[in-house]
């Protein structure tokens, strides 16, 4: 689908793309990296929009240097902010759309009708756009990228903004894109946890080099982690210290949750999934210490505990604060990987992240 | 007697049957960047009349068209009904004895063009497709230049049937009718290039409106203001300062090449050297706004 080869941007002051090598196969991929990760330019050059520095890049095998607009017809793209007017109706809109990228009159319309009924819009798209909810706009916005039938779409931050519920259904949606649809899928993200939902295959991206290439079974397991949270009993009254003795006597690695500002986020502590059996040992451990269990459930990593994990710096996790782990695990760029680290907390906040 | 069919069988073909035909693969035709650019010519056209969009969108260029329209009408019942021999008001010279009009209508119609793609970001997914960015600057520009003429044009149409209606002398309208097509095409280039480019330059509709009255009114008031000096101090420099605006330069062409009467004060005429300058200097106007507009636009990507 997307090949490219030592693929290298530089501006006059910063270097977006540094020797890029990376092959991305049909189905969904993921593409993560941080604000200035290089994201955005790879889609533009991959849209044939500007001219690589070095390199060279293939999407649907046609060369982005001199065949832009061959890929442009059978390419979608998604642009992350809003671009919508408002006082045009969404029908209207995809229309115009279908007939940029190509589209005979009656088949656009056709094509339009088709594809907002497939993203869920039904009556309110003869409204104008202007009254629609965050959720119908991105539906439009998705429409568009889709209503020509392109054999590959880009998608730039499809959730963002979105309700926990719309952020579900737009997953599904992405992931129906591909299975139903038949059409490969590049999406960007923060959110490692959305990925591994959609994705069958992550590809991540930090100051321009790429950092990992693999598909999402192989993160999945580095990311998954059991958070466990206990009451304190007459007999042991700090639970959570003598529960974490235990499960690490048992083999298990555990960290706790210390946020420091979430109240209680002591109480919580983070065991590493390394096998069937350990949602067994925890339980046993709890029963065994006669402890109240107050929750256990399933944590969706976010990114950069992906890369503290690769990092040699993993080791100093423990006790630290979570927001000094991401910003000491990411060599690159700690002040991006901060303020990136920051907005994924608070949009995983909002969104109850629970498997 | 055959017995008649009973009702209760079903029509083969439901007409109340939902099917969900999931989705359908499209392998029409792709007809690629000239249909592309073709279609954004047609939708900006039909926009700059607020065809396609919401109601409100229709209100401000229509009453613009009405006003344009209006005098014209006027000005043939009067001529049919006293049965004149020739029209009050020359082809070309409708144009230039109503370019406050269409100078709103420019202001009205060309931000709508391009500042909302530039305001609400759509810039992106034109450029995502297969046109390239000179096509959407050239697509745009010949829309406005399109809508302009239509607009400028109408009422010379209605003043040619009107004088054909009082049977005035056929080979003479005919002239002064193509000579009025050809300055509305003329004027439509100018106004629509200068008003395209002050549009493009100003993202915020309000103020591409503000900008477009100014460039297109004030300079034209200036040197109309310095006119009447030169003509009051009897010195010949009237036809000099009107190339100093685009407003004026029109003005001044109508009257040298287009057979109107002189609307400079005074009364100034031309010289050839002056009409020379004049045209030279509308065509660089023209093609200067345009480069203009490549340029905004080579910097507004994804």
């Amino acid at each position: 689908m997307i090949a490219t080869q030592s693929l290298t941007m530089r501006y006059p002051r910063v270097t977006a793309l540094d020797r890029l090598t990376v092959d991305i196969t049909p189905g969904v991929t993921g593409l993560v990296g941080a604000n200035g990760a290089g994201k955005s330019t790879l889609i533009k050059i991959l849209l044939g929009l500007s001219p690589a520095t070095e390199g060279s890049a293939h999407v649907l095998g046609l060369d982005v240097s001199h065949e832009g607009g061959a890929i442009r017809e059978r390419v979608g793209y998604m642009p992350e902010h809003d671009c919508l007017p408002p006082d045009v109706s969404a029908t209207e809109f995809v229309v115009h759309m279908a007939r940029m990228s190509g589209l005979p009159p009656t088949a656009a319309r056709e094509r339009t009708a088709d594809t907002l009924r497939h993203v869920g819009l039904y009556e309110e798209r003869y409204r104008s756009m202007g009254g629609y909810s965050t959720g119908m706009k991105q539906r439009v916005k998705l429409a568009q990228a889709l209503v020509h039938d392109p054999q590959l779409v880009l998608l730039d931050e499809p959730t963002n903004g979105l309700d926990p519920v719309g952020r579900d259904d737009m997953l599904d949606l992405i992931r129906r894109v591909h299975t139903d649809f038949g059409i490969s899928v590049l999406v960007t993200s923060h959110l490692l946890g959305e990925l591994e939902r959609t994705c069958d295959h992550v590809v991540v991206i930090d100051g321009g080099k790429l950092l990992r290439s693999s598909s999402t079974a192989d993160f999945t397991q580095d990311a998954a982690s059991l958070a466990v949270e206990v009451t304190d009993t007459d007999a042991r009254p700090d639970g959570t210290a003598a529960l974490r003795a235990a499960l690490t006597a048992a083999g298990l690695t555990v960290k706790s949750l210390a946020d420091g500002g979430a109240p209680g986020s002591g109480h919580v502590l983070l065991v590493d999934v390394e096998g069937e059996s350990v949602s067994d040992t925890v339980r046993d451990a709890v029963v065994d210490l006669g402890l109240g269990l107050v929750r256990m459930e399933q944590r969706r990593h976010h990114i950069s505990e992906v890369f503290s994990d690769d990092t040699p710096a993993a080791g100093s996790h423990e006790g630290g604060s979570g927001g000094d782990d991401t910003g000491a695990g990411t060599a690159h760029d700690p002040a991006a990987w901060q303020r990136q680290y920051a907005g994924t907390r608070a949009q995983e906040g909002g969104s109850g992240d629970v498997a | 007697m055959s017995p008649e069919p009973s009702p209760t069988p079903v029509a083969p073909r439901g007409t109340d049957v939902i099917h969900n035909i999931g989705y359908r693969k499209y392998d029409g035709p792709r007809l690629g960047r000239a249909y592309a650019r073709r279609s954004l010519f047609l939708q900006t056209l039909r926009g700059a009349y607020g065809l396609g969009r919401a109601g409100k969108s229709k209100v401000l260029p229509m009453i613009l068209f009405a006003v344009m329209a209006l005098p014209a009408g006027i000005i043939v019942a009067v001529a049919v009904t006293t049965g004149a021999d020739e029209l009050p008001v020359g082809y070309a010279e409708y144009a230039v004895q109503l370019q406050f009009v269409i100078a709103l209508f420019v202001a009205a119609v060309a931000p709508q063009a391009v500042s909302l793609d530039l305001r609400f970001k759509t810039i992106p997914l034109y450029f995502s497709r297969p046109i390239e960015r000179s096509d959407y600057v050239a697509a745009k520009a010949a829309a406005l230049a399109a809508a302009l003429f239509v607009f400028i044009a109408s009422p010379v149409v209605i003043l040619y049937a009107g004088a054909l209606l009082a049977k005035l002398d056929f080979v003479d309208q005919t002239g002064g009718f193509v000579q009025g097509v050809v300055f509305s095409a003329l004027y439509a280039l100018v106004y629509g290039g200068v008003g395209l480019a002050a549009a493009a330059l100003t993202p915020r509709r309000g103020f591409g409106v503000a900008a477009i009255i100014a460039v297109l009114t004030i300079p034209y008031m200036l040197v109309n203001a310095l006119q009447s000096i030169a003509t009051e101090q009897d010195s010949d420099a009237g036809g000099w300062l009107g190339a100093a605006s685009p407003g004026t330069l029109l003005t001044g062409v109508q009257e040298k090449f287009f057979g109107g009467d002189s609307l400079f004060a005074g009364a100034v005429e031309l010289s050839d050297a002056q009409g020379a300058v004049y045209l030279l200097l509308l065509a660089g106007l023209i093609a200067g706004s345009y480069a203009l507009l490549l340029r905004r636009y080579g910097k507004a990507g994804l």
